[in-house]
């Protein structure tokens, strides 16, 4: 308990001396001149200004809600898909093999170049981005559906299948559990995606969210405003994350943590 | 003479005979592992099969429970011939096998509920076995919150609350220590010695198999394993697995079957050597 304190109060003190040297690095002149000018780097008081200002407006609700439903849309349809696309490769060894080469050229282009054509196909509404995020969230899921069943235990299964089990009964008390523990071992990194996916969407045009708001800020060299968006959406993403670790214990159970295995 | 040969079969829970084993390697040709089998488990009866590492023991019992198909030869379960898995077979592996998303209890209530029992009825059965087993307190826990023994004897749990007529048993106490392994054995001689199955166990330890089993039979080192020699053991039951490797019949046997093994392990270590 005693440690845990301690390592708060260090993580804290971390925080207080990036600020406190950001604050004065940007308001005192040393040696005669400011290392950091306000205006490129702006200051700690008028970001917390801005951040409090939006909260208190109520301005900010409408963008963090935005960029909260792109996420979730682009998290659950990613989702689905790479389960569905993973689960029927590896069962289909000869669907996977022809497409293959396709499935690598795909995840091999970088994303962002898609972009703009979500934006032509779908509009600057919400769904240009849950596009750009499915195809991020998606691959990550779909790799490791498809090792999840490709890879379970030839001993586990042999196991089932002298204890009865049918094709379906596998299907339900191997295969799946298996599937599933491999994609809730990647949930960190697929929801952060789906975040990258919604964010850098508004980035490349948008009517709102986090990033929209950033962008306006951008535009008319607002660097407060810049600062306080990337706060913002920073605070948005570790409470997303925590929310994930929470799913993660109570579905992963069965699992050891790390460090705790037994051979 | 026909006739009694029939009739033998249909007695016997197993019957392999003249059973030949080949794998196809991947750079072409193939390997023969097993070369003319042939072996008979009377119903109710332990048979231990010993050989040098590598030589085809755990080929033989895949053969028995359908898991693979022999390249040559027969095999019959209760006199007739196998056709796919051997569902009057249970089968412990040498490696962990439970299903590691699953507790210790449902790992044991899966069989039952596989052949469609409901989990209501089938839950209070597995609870019944773990309690036999000697891990009622235990239902709860995953497998990776159970020591190596307490695993095994979940699988031992799991596979005999299905009430199998055969027992297929492949190094299953292999990698546990000394001291456990003694007490599975005994917990296994108990559990067997209410309903005799038939078992078939694979084992590297001449000392387990003699203590444990009716019949030892002795595997020479592979490729093209041969079964060289079939030893009855006639130590009396019940028997407590340290009690009877002090009996002077046992180190006589022992002594016996260790010397054509000897042989065979040395074989066996020159060919893994030259591979």
């Amino acid at each position: 308990m005693k440690s845990r304190v301690t390592l708060l109060t260090l993580q804290v003190l971390v925080a207080v001396v990036a600020i406190a040297l950001w604050h004065v690095l940007t308001t005192y002149p040393i040696f005669g001149k400011v290392l950091l000018p306000p205006f490129f780097f702006s200051n700690p008081v008028d970001v917390g200004k801005q951040v409090v200002d939006w909260f208190a407006s109520g301005v900010i609700w409408k963008h963090l809600w935005v960029t909260l439903l792109e996420s979730i849309l682009a998290f659950v349809i990613g989702s689905i898909g790479g389960v569905l696309v993973g689960f029927w490769f590896a069962r289909q060894p000869r669907t996977a093999a022809v497409f293959d080469p396709y499935v690598k050229m795909a995840n091999a282009l970088p994303r962002v170049v898609l972009a703009p054509i979500f934006t032509l196909w779908l509009g600057l509404g919400i769904w240009s981005k849950v596009a750009l995020g499915v195809t991020l969230v998606f691959f990550i899921v779909f790799f490791n559906v498809y090792q999840g069943v490709k890879e379970v235990s030839p001993t586990v299964l042999a196991n089932a299948r002298m204890l009865g089990m049918n094709e379906r009964q596998l299907m339900r008390h191997v295969y799946w559990p298996s599937a599933l523990s491999w994609m809730f071992s990647s949930l960190h990194t697929s929801v952060g995606f789906a975040v990258v996916g919604a964010v850098v969407g508004e980035y490349l045009g948008a009517a709102a969210g986090l990033d929209y708001l950033i962008q306006q800020a951008e535009g008319v060299f607002d660097v407060a405003g810049v600062f306080a968006g990337m706060f913002v959406l920073a605070a948005f993403v570790i409470v997303i994350d925590l929310l994930v670790t929470v799913v993660e214990k109570r579905l992963l159970v069965w699992r050891p943590a790390v460090g705790e295995g037994r051979p | 003479m026909t006739s009694l040969t029939t009739q033998r079969t249909a007695t016997s829970a197993v019957a392999l005979s003249e059973v030949d084993v080949a794998f196809r390697l991947a750079q072409g040709g193939t390997y023969r592992a097993v070369e003319r089998a042939t072996l008979d488990v009377a119903n109710g009866e332990f048979v231990a099969i010993v050989g040098p590492t590598g030589c085809g023991k755990s080929t033989l019992l895949n053969i028995a429970a359908g898991l693979l198909t022999p390249f040559a030869g027969q095999v019959a379960i209760f006199g007739a011939p196998l056709d796919g898995l051997n569902h009057q077979a249970g089968y412990l592996f040498q490696a962990d096998a439970l299903f590691p998303w699953k507790t210790a209890l449902e790992n044991v209530a899966i069989g039952p509920e596989t052949a469609g029992m409901a989990p209501s009825e089938a839950r209070p059965r597995a609870q019944e076995w773990l309690k036999r087993v000697g891990l009622g307190a235990f239902a709860d826990r995953y497998p990776h919150m159970l020591s190596g023994g307490q695993r095994k004897r979940v699988g031992l749990a799991q596979v005999l609350i299905r009430d199998p007529k055969i027992l297929l048993m492949d190094e299953p106490f292999g990698p546990l220590d000394a001291q456990t392994r003694q007490i599975m054995g005994n917990l296994l001689l108990d559990l067997w010695s209410a309903d005799r199955k038939a078992v078939l166990f694979v084992t590297h330890d001449l000392e387990e198999a003699i203590a444990l089993s009716d019949r030892v039979v002795i595997m020479s080192a592979g490729p093209s394993a041969r079964i060289i020699g079939d030893w009855r053991v006639s130590l009396p039951r019940p028997r407590d697995i340290s009690e009877v490797k002090l009996d002077p019949a046992f180190h006589e046997l022992h002594r016996d079957i260790w010397h054509k093994l000897k042989a065979e392990v040395v074989k066996g270590y020159a060919q893994t050597e030259g591979a």
